[in-house]
């Protein structure tokens, strides 16, 4: 028995360390965030501060505040929507299964992989021409379309679950395809919108490619604002911290409060069902 | 009717029955295209149609521009063959690039392996404070690439960060800024071997993604049921024995998954290293996706930045089409 304990004393042992490192960026970024400014110095990155001082977190709000309302006007529509058509076409791919139907799921499944810079010169060109060239609107239809495959792979697993002998009942009660979806695919996906919306909402705000060459400078998202901030040689890294954190502050609180979805969309979308 | 039928049921668990299972021909009805059917298309067109032009049909549309003459603001879609296609592998940076995506793509996918199947085995041995543990090495995965980048400039700086803990051991790493490359020989025009800089990039990558491995294999532990590990020990083996020739094989499909899903994310990264490096000095932590943004979008060679990005795709393609023609074979 005591060789046991010795073994459960080197598994919590090593679990502790490799948590204490995982979380040291976020000692660095708490510590260096609340110093007060003359505080700020490289060779006391790890110190803790004497009093607490707000002030790097002012500085960054200011310049990151119209960015992150940029942000929020982004993701909020491209989400719902993107979800939406996900699980209309979920719900098609896996009870409407027709000839060619696997096929066109596995078309529609690889543009969840490609590299998007393979897209993203016509891409601009397209925004040119229909005028939504660094706009939000452009970049909610960017993430809407290339948030389909991923949408419609966790719908189309997610519904899989679903027996279609409840579909086959309904169609007897004379329902037809809107009805069913309506009044049984709807009301039993909730847990599944809540999955995929969570997914689309991280991914969306934390993307950067899109943003930054769709984009320039009123209306980009957070994630460019900061990246800008970090890049700039008078802006001090105390303030880059701060701003790191009131960038992250959205998709760390949903994982905070709804973690398990979010894993959950995380399994999901790894195209085994 | 089948609509309360419905309410009653339990949410999360679809496949507890109506209690009416009116079904009363098991037999499902033959095809017959029905009206209903063609709702179902139309359902679906759209974002058929949106996904063949807004996928394929751009990709072919880069593939065409990465044929022509457009290095410049102007478009030009006069034919160049594979001119730009030459240039790039006569490139000192791409060549560099190349070099450093396969050791990043190694180096990562592999820290992400053994880290996230090593936690995952400590975390699935019934300890207390397991979804503490979880929650920690699971919560980089939420943010993004550009703050991940941000934070670890400064941790991996020379000046400071753990360099100030290694102190006391009395090394110095360089991290990012080392030009070394090890193991090196001449290749091209470059030296092939391991850019030191990139390992400074990988630990950060490896931070943010080992949640990812670490989720999937738990799911993947969670499923091996408790009687197999059983039998093995009533028939003598020993715990290292179980995990070897029982376990690990049951967990190689997830392997295979995160492995492809690693692949294609460090193939195309770009977010991570323009944030927290940039280029490098003698592009030593330099990427294809960071040589495609800045030469298309800062410096206007479209031609160029299209062929890199059509290579990149193709790299890709490697790993991606067989995975998933074969999820599609055992799914039919």
């Amino acid at each position: 028995m005591a060789t046991f304990n010795v073994w459960k004393t080197i598994k919590y042992l090593i679990l502790i360390v490799m948590a204490v490192l995982f979380l040291t960026p976020v000692y660095v970024i708490l510590v260096t965030s609340l110093k007060p400014l003359d505080e700020v110095s490289l060779a006391n990155m790890w110190a803790l501060p004497s009093a607490i001082d707000f002030s790097s977190y002012s500085h960054a709000f200011s310049e990151l505040a119209p960015n992150f309302m940029n942000s929020v006007y982004l993701v909020i529509p491209a989400t719902l929507l993107s979800a939406l058509l996900g699980a209309m076409n979920g719900y098609v791919l896996s009870k409407w299964k027709f000839k060619g139907s696997e096929l066109i799921f596995t078309v529609i499944l690889f543009g969840m992989f490609i590299p998007y810079q393979s897209i993203l010169i016509p891409l601009i060109q397209f925004l040119r021409n229909i005028e939504l060239y660094n706009s939000i609107a452009g970049l909610v239809l960017t993430h809407v379309v290339y948030g389909l495959p991923i949408t419609t792979l966790m719908f189309r697993n997610f519904y899989a679950n679903i027996p279609d002998t409840m579909l086959e009942a309904a169609k007897i009660d004379g329902a037809n395809f809107l009805g069913i979806f309506r009044h049984i695919i709807i009301p039993l996906s909730i847990t599944g919108f809540v999955v995929v919306a969570i997914w689309q909402f991280t991914n969306i705000w934390n993307e950067f490619l899109f943003a930054v060459t769709i984009t320039n400078s009123d209306s980009q998202p957070v994630m460019v604002a900061l990246q800008n901030l970090s890049g700039s040689q008078i802006v001090q890294w105390n303030v880059q911290m701060a701003g790191a954190l009131l960038a992250a502050l959205p998709t760390l609180l949903v994982y905070i409060l709804l973690g398990k979805y979010f894993v959950r969309g995380l399994l999901a979308g790894s195209v085994k069902g | 009717m089948a609509e309360q039928a419905v309410d009653r049921q339990e949410q999360e668990y679809p496949e507890s029955r109506p209690q009416q299972p009116a079904a009363q021909k098991e037999k499902k009805p033959k095809k017959k295209i029905s009206g209903d059917q063609w709702v179902a298309v139309g359902f679906l067109a759209p974002s058929f149609i949106l996904v063949l032009i807004f996928v394929y049909g751009f990709i072919g549309w880069t593939g065409w521009v990465s044929v022509s003459n457009w290095n410049t603001l102007v478009p030009d879609f006069s034919f160049a063959g594979l001119k730009n296609y030459i240039y790039l592998f006569n490139d000192y940076r791409f060549q560099a690039d190349l070099r450093n995506t396969v050791f990043f793509t190694i180096l990562f996918i592999g820290l992400v392996i053994v880290m996230g199947l090593g936690l995952s085995i400590l975390i699935d041995q019934k300890l207390r404070g397991e979804s503490l543990f979880r929650n920690i090495f699971l919560f980089p995965m939420a943010l993004s690439f550009v703050v991940t980048g941000v934070v670890w400039q400064w941790l991996l700086n020379p000046s400071t960060g753990y360099n100030q803990f290694l102190a006391l051991f009395g090394i110095q790493p360089k991290w990012y800024t080392d030009t070394n490359i090890l193991a090196g020989f001449e290749w091209g025009s470059i030296e092939f071997g391991l850019p030191v800089a990139i390992i400074a990039v990988v630990i950060a990558a490896v931070w943010q993604m080992t949640g990812f491995s670490l989720a999937m294999y738990l799911a993947g532990l969670r499923g091996i049921p408790d009687e197999l590990r059983e039998a093995a020990r009533m028939d003598g083996a020993s715990e290292f024995q179980i995990y070897k020739k029982v376990i690990l094989p049951m967990l190689m499909p997830i392997t295979v998954s995160v492995i492809i899903i690693m692949a294609h994310i460090s193939l195309k990264i770009f977010d991570l290293i323009y944030a927290m490096t940039g280029s490098g000095a003698n592009f030593v932590t330099d990427v294809p996706g960071v040589y495609m943004f800045e030469t298309t979008f800062r410096g206007n060679y479209y031609a160029n930045g299209a062929a890199i990005a059509i290579i990149m795709l193709l790299l890709v393609a490697v790993f991606i089409v067989p995975y998933l023609l074969a999820n599609r074979r055992s799914d039919g």
